[in-house]
This record gives C-alpha cells, structure tokens and sequence, in this order.
C-alpha cells in the first residue's frame, strides 16, 4: 500500500487548524455581553486576534508535540539527530509571516481605536460648553494665606485631552449627557453639573452620546465597565474623558481597575442604562430643589494633607449651588 | 583594571587557593564567579520560597469573595511584596546573578569575571537588601503594589514603602555592577581561539540582558528616589496639588520595568538555546538569528513601555505608536520559538527533566507570548487592563517561561556545579505537578479578566468564585511541586550518583573541565575547535565518508 504524500497531510492539518481557529475565535464565550457602541468593534478585533492566535498555538504546539513523539530516543538508540543548522528561506519565511500579521494588527487596531474615538479626546465644541472643573481644584480655592502655588497650577485645569472622546459620528457635536464622574477612595461620586443631582451610581440613556469628565481626589482610580468595553484612570491632576454611547438597558457594574488603597476591590458600583424615558424620569424624580449642599465627606487624612479647612468648606459650600444627592 | 588582566596561555599557580571551596566559602566574600553564582541561586530561591508562600496565602484569602483570611491591608502587602520578590529577589538574581555568573565565564575560557570584587559586591547587596524589604512588615509592609504609583505610595504606609525604595534602590545597584562586569567579560575575556560566531547562545543573551541592564535600570533608581524624596522630604515632583505629575514616575517606572521582563526572559531563552540542542543531539537551528534577535529584542524592548499605561494619562499618538513598537517585540520572539521548535526536528530527544522544562516552557511561553499580542494592542487592553488577564499572561511568560527555563537550567547545570545527577524520577514528578499547577492556576485567569474582575483584589464579585477556587486549587498544587525538587536537590548535593565532567556529551567550554570545576575552571585554558552546537556534525561527516569509501 502506498504512503499517503506529506503534502496531503499538510494541507489537511492546514484545513482542520484553520476550521479549530474559526470555531474558537467565533465561540469562546470569554467576553461579557456587549452594552455600548465601542464594544463590539473591540471584541471583533479580539475575535481576530484569537483567531490568529488559536493557528499559531495549535502549529507550535503540534509540531512541538510531533516532534518530541516522533524523534524522543528509543531504548538502547546511540548517536546524534540530523545536523540541520538553519534553513535560510524557512527563516525568512517565519520572519516575514509575523512581521506581516503584526503590521495588519498594528494597522487595525489604529482603525479600530479611531472608530472608538480614541483619537478624539478634547473636544473644543465641548470645551465651550462646560469646563469640567476637577475635584483637586478644591485646594486651587485655598485661602490665599497658604504658601502653596496650587491656584496658578490647578486653576488652569486643561479640557480632558486624555481618554477615549468622540466617535467619528458624533465628531465636533455637543454631547448628549455630561457627567462630572470623582474617585475616592473607595467610591464613586457622579456629578450632572446641568441638573446639579449627584449620585453614588452612574444613570445613563440608552443610544445618546455620553461623555465622563473623569478625576480623582486622593489616589490614582480607573473607571471600567467591563459591558462597555472602555476603561480610563482618573487621575489626580490630569483630567480625563471616557465619551461612549451605551447601547443596551440594563444595569453594569462599574469597577475601579486600578490599586487605590485597601479597600480597592470593594470600589465597585453600578452604571444603569435607562430608556429616554426612563432617565428622564428619574432626572425629573431626583432634581428636588436642595436647601443643605452636600459635599461629600472627606476622610482626615484627606482633611489633613489637602489643607481642606473648614474655611474653605464653608467657601465652596457659598460657591456651589449643588442639590440634594439622590443616592451617596 | 588589573585584575582582569589573567594570563591566559599559563595555568594559574596559586599554592594558597585550595582545590575546592568548603561548604563555609560560601557564606564569606568569596569572590570566584562560582562560587558567587551558587550564592546568587540558593538566595535567590530561599526568596522564591518566602514569595510563593505569600502567593499561597493570598490564593487562600482568593478562594472565598469576601475578605475572610486577610486583613485586605495585609493581603496588599503580601501582592505588594510576592511581586517585588519574585521580580528582583528570584528570577533576576538566580536567571542574571546565579546562572549568568555561574557559567559565562565557564562557557568563555576565562578564570573568572573581569571584575571579582565587583561580582561579590554586587551580590552582597542582595542579603540587605532582602533584609530590608522583609524587615519592612514590621512597618505594615509596602501595600502600593510592585508598582508603587504615587499618590497612593506617598501616603500608605510610607516607612515600609521607604525600606521597599531603598531595597530595591539596593538590587538596582546590584544588577548595574553586575552588568558593567558581564559586558566586560563577555566582549574581553574570552579565550582568544573562540570566535564571536563560537560564542555560546547564553552568553549572547546575556550581553543583550547586561545592556538592556545597564541602560534602564538607571532611569528606575532615578523614579524611586525622587518618590523617596516626595514621601520622606516634603518634595513634590509627583504631587499633583503642587505642581508634580504622577504620570511621570509612571514613565520613569516602565521604562525600567518593562525591560525588567526582558532581563527575566532574555537570559532563559539563552538557557533554552543551550538545553535544548543538548539534550535533542542536534546543532541549535538558526544561530545567527537567535543571536541577533536577543540584540533586537534589547533594542525594541527600550521603546514598548507606555503600552503598561495605555488607560493613563496617555495621548492617543503615544497609544498608537507604542501598540506598533509592542507588536514588533513579537517577530524576534517569534524568531526564537520557531528556531527552538526546528531544533527538535530530526533529533534523538531525550526526554529528562531538564529537557521537560524546557518543552514545557514552550508550550508555555507560546501561550503567553499570544496573550501579549493582544496586551499590545491599545484597543483590546483598554479592556483588559488591570485585570486578571494580565495576571495569567504575566504568570505564563514569568513562570511558565522564566521559572520553567530556571528549572530547566537547575537540572541541565547541577551535575556541573555539583558533580552529582539529580534524581530523574523525583525530577519528572516535580514536572508534572509543576505544570498540571501551573496550567491550573493561570489558564482559567484569562477568563476572569475578561470577564471583568480586577486585578489587586482582596475582594471580589462573588460571580468569580468558582473560577478562583480552581485557581486557588491549582496554587496549591503548585506549592506542592515544590517538594519533590527540594527533596532532590538536597539529597542529591550530598549522596547523588556521581555525575563525571560531561553528563549530557554537551559541546560547550562547561563541560570540558571537572564538575564541580577547579577554582581556576582549567588547569590549561581550553582551545576551542569546534562551535558549542556541532552534535552529530562530525557523525554525519564520517558516514559521509563511508558512503563516499563505498562508492569508490
């Protein structure tokens, strides 16, 4: 009986890998639903990438697994393998194939990163329409007794130019819904500086254009929702965005990624994603008239180190003309 | 400079050197590179101990959501500092300082490294070092992550995190004096009838490891002081509300410490490319490339760091240009893998411990380097960023690549350093609960990132716990592998089978002198006549011959 040809195999090796990588890049089931428009441009792109990753593995691995199989020493067998040193257009080949797949990745991802908006943080249109003021520019209003420079420094906060900012369809366009969005430790404070409700949990309509005007007050946070596909650090000092549509109802959790403290894995809360409808309602239902300001309350640690005096608390408190939280 | 200055054509007399070191030399400021580098590995791995002993505790603490066995305080100054000595207290010092001062100066033809005092030196700077990051508990330990971003350094547990600084200020020094004396050696020290083309692949990876060293580490001590200064000194240089910037200290960190990767994994892949053809009896396929792609893999690897800070304060043009420079790390990567797995075709594999390691790490690695792939890419880390996901690509490509090469190099080099086999049956047991933990404990990762759970938790979504019991199960059986090697290893260092000076029939300059070699290495320095990977080369020619005799 005649052996079947190396070349037959090869292709269906070839076949069967290329079939597996399919299957797996399309039904892995890793990722958490999709809930804005940025997420299943990501996923797509993470489909891809494991799609080429699956073929890999399943080529080194079985070649690995081949070879160790077929050439391990026998009992008793002497002597030395086949002096191959190098084969120069089989090195050229393995060289090239990767140099190729990661310019096409590097290539898409710079697409998909524009689509997302990643290329847009900063929008001037939006700049125009409400300075985020960042929550470290409390000390920035410290009695002018204090010998720190941070007025000059702080006063000047920048329009977020870090961040993911606006889809190309929403390029140059006002957002639909702003939200000033603080982190502490261990929690997140959202602000809607148009209605003035503050809010320990994120409310959002459905389809409209939403953009997050991203700080930090102590340390070092990152808002992340996984739904959404989109994470950004709030930064102390440096403002930053996160501009998404969400695009199905529904409540996510919103997590802090990044390390703040000892309590950092309890920094979790939720963002609810409401019909129009529905957020209207809970805007009208939240937006009472508040006769107490609320600022939310600082620890001593942050007390002591911000040089927040109870001067200066009673400065903001004449300041703001903010309204009673719906949830804190 | 005189020091180095040996000469190399007569044996070196020396009637006060004994024949060999006794147990004791190695507890004093011996300054032979053997002996340093036995110092450098068994240090090195009593830390890899103490760490995994804080991984298994913070695994234990992971099993349940909530916060029930640590005190969440405590549980971040065990991640904090497992990191930390996992990092520069195990796998740099035992894959740089143990098996780099160990056997570059073996594989050359040199008496020892260039610069014997500044090897000692640079080794003692470890145990304080040690001392002082351990001694840093008494303090509540440093609790702000290997990382130590300010604001949350400057204001948690600030005496513990200025020990943490001032260790690793310590082991930074260590390993610039440390790559000063590698490069020397490398590029004056060997023995002259080598070519550059003869000089052994680890070695190469450990010229491309000491540049890559000498380079960034400077840059990191620089970050850590200037933090020091801000927690210690009233200084601000990373303290927003007076001018500082702490994405600053995030640049200044990585451009050190994601080339601290490469010096984890530059010098494993030069183990791999001496295990490998050794124990395959087959010549390392592609030389030259594997060579030129350690030096590329040190060029590239200065400009990929901002891909750690992609969800920072980054700009979108820096997103974009270090996703592309992160990409192409992957193609001499690529390169090294390809050319290892082509080393193993054709051979006469046998399939010990040391070459189970090495297979076993390139299953791996393979694995980790893919998940890498998409960790480059701005778009898809934006998601996975801080997360899980990157804990197990880090824990496959820092365990499943730089310990399992670390292993593989403990059962390729112990008969050398020793002159005793480690047992085989224990050996290939420590293999298999090694990897089956392995794999247990960081492949179900990948989907607890991106599912969405962080990474730096005490406590967590309770959705997550099953996947992290099987992590926490696998952790365990990890922990458990390690008993078999360290009952092979010291039953073995005292009453192992005798090993003879070349085991494995390897080709390098190591295998030509005694195991364990003279204090000197040569009696007369060795002539190198033929390259490091020549198996089966002069067979073949000889049956060529034959056929040739027959034909005539």
């Amino acid at each position: 009986m005649e052996q079947i040809p190396a070349s037959i195999w090869t292709l269906t090796a070839g076949v069967v890998v290329t079939l597996i990588s399919f299957w797996v890049g399309h039904h892995h089931g890793l990722l958490p639903e999709q809930a804005s428009e940025q997420a299943p441009l990501v996923d797509n792109f993470f489909d891809i990438m494991l799609t080429i990753g699956t073929a890999l593995f399943l080529v080194v691995q079985g070649a690995i697994i081949l070879f160790v199989i077929r050439y391990r020493r026998r009992a008793g067998e002497e002597g030395d393998g086949l002096p191959v040193e190098g084969n120069l257009p089989l090195e050229a080949f393995w060289t090239a194939i990767p140099a190729l797949i990661v310019i096409f990745l590097g290539i898409y991802s710079v697409d998909i990163f524009q689509r997302m908006g990643g290329l847009n943080p900063g929008d001037h249109t939006m700049h125009a329409m409400h300075t985020p003021k960042p929550a470290v520019a409390v000390v920035a209003e410290a009695p002018s007794k204090t010998t720190s420079d941070a007025t000059a420094l702080l006063a000047a906060a920048p329009t977020p130019e870090i961040g993911i900012g606006a889809s190309p369809d929403v390029q140059g366009k006002a957002p639909d819904v702003v939200v000033d969005v603080a982190g502490m430790q261990y929690a997140w404070i959202f602000t809607y500086p148009d209605s003035g409700i503050v809010s320990g949990e994120l409310h959002i309509p459905v389809g409209k254009d939403v953009q997050l005007n991203l700080s930090a007050r102590d340390v070092i946070h990152s808002f992340w929702v996984p739904q959404f596909r989109l994470k950004q650090d709030a930064i102390p000092g440096v403002p930053t965005e996160l501009r998404f549509k969400a695009t199905k109802v529904g409540t996510y959790p919103v997590v802090c990624a990044e390390l703040c403290g000892g309590y950092h894995g309890a920094m979790r809360t939720q963002v609810i994603v409401h019909t129009p409808e529905d957020f209207e309602a809970w805007r009208s239902q939240n937006q009472a008239i508040a006769t107490t300001p609320v600022i939310p309350s600082l620890s001593d640690r942050h007390v002591e180190e911000m040089g927040v005096t109870p001067q200066l608390v009673a400065q903001v408190e004449a300041m703001t003309h903010h309204h009673s939280p719906a949830k804190l | 400079m005189a020091q180095a200055q040996l000469p190399l054509d007569t044996p070196l007399s020396l009637p006060e050197h004994p024949k060999a070191w006794k147990w004791y030399d190695y507890f004093t400021f011996n300054v032979d590179h053997k002996v340093i580098g036995i110092q450098y590995l068994v240090t090195a791995f009593i830390f890899y101990l103490i760490g995994g002993l804080m991984a298994v505790a913070m695994r234990t603490e992971l099993a349940t959501a909530d916060s029930d066995f640590l005190n969440p305080n405590l549980y971040n100054a065990f991640m904090t500092n497992h990191g930390t000595i996992m990092i520069f207290f195990w796998v740099v010092p035992a894959a740089i300082g143990g098996f780099g001062n160990y056997l570059v100066p073996l594989m050359i033809g040199a008496r020892d490294m260039a610069f014997p005092r500044l090897n000692a030196l640079a080794f003692w700077l470890n145990p304080p070092a040690g001392a002082l990051l351990l001694a840093s508990f008494l303090f509540g330990g440093a609790q702000a992550g290997w990382t130590s971003y300010p604001p949350l350094s400057t204001i948690t547990a600030t005496t513990a995190q200025s020990m943490w600084i001032l260790a690793i200020i310590l082991v930074g020094t260590s390993s610039i004096l440390g790559s000063v004396n590698f490069i020397v050696t490398i590029w004056k020290m060997k023995v002259p009838s080598m070519r550059w083309d003869q000089l052994p692949l680890f070695c190469w990876a450990m010229l491309a490891t000491s540049l890559l060293a000498l380079v960034s580490t400077p840059v990191l001590a620089a970050g850590l002081i200037l933090l020091l200064f801000d927690i210690n000194f009233g200084t601000s240089f990373y303290k927003p509300d007076a001018g500082g910037n702490v994405v600053i200290y995030q640049h200044l960190f990585w451009f050190y410490s994601h080339p601290a990767v490469y010096l984890m994994i530059l010098p494993i892949f030069g183990i791999m490319s001496e295990v490998i053809p050794v124990h395959a009896r087959k010549p390392i396929f592609g030389y030259q490339a594997i060579a030129y792609s350690s030096l590329a893999i040190c060029c590239v690897g200065l400009f990929v760091w901002v891909h750690h800070m992609f969800t920072s304060g980054t700009p979108p043009w820096m997103r974009m240009f270090f996703t592309i420079s992160t990409l192409i790390v992957a193609v001499p990567t690529g390169v090294k893998i390809f050319s290892w797995v082509a080393t193993l075709w054709g051979g006469k594999i046998r399939l010990n411990s040391a070459m189970l390691f090495a297979i076993g790490l390139l299953s791996m690695f393979v694995l980790g380097g893919l998940s890498g792939v998409t960790l480059g890419t701005a778009p898809v880390d934006i998601h996975v960023h801080d997360t899980y996901y990157v804990v197990a690509h880090f824990h496959y490509v820092l365990f499943g690549g730089s310990v399992f090469g670390l292993y593989a190099g403990i059962y390729h080099w112990f008969p050398k350093m020793t002159g005793r086999l480690l047992d085989e049956r224990l050996g290939i047991l420590h293999f298999v609960l090694t990897f089956i933990g392995t794999n247990l404990t960081f492949l179900p990762m990948h989907e607890l990132g991106l599912k969405g759970m962080p990474r730096r938790v005490a406590m967590y979504d309770p959705q997550f716990e099953p996947i992290n019991l099987i992590c926490t199960i696998g952790a365990f059986v990890l922990a458990f592998s390690i008993i078999p090697f360290l009952i092979n290893i010291i039953w073995s260092w005292n009453k192992g089978k005798i090993a003879g000076d070349n085991p494995w029939g390897g080709l390098s300059l190591e295998w030509t002198t005694s195991s364990p070699p003279l204090i000197e290495n040569w009696e007369v320095l060795p002539v190198v006549t033929k390259g490091p990977y020549d198996y089966g080369i002069e067979q073949h020619k000889g049956s060529t011959d034959e056929d040739e005799d027959e034909e005539e």
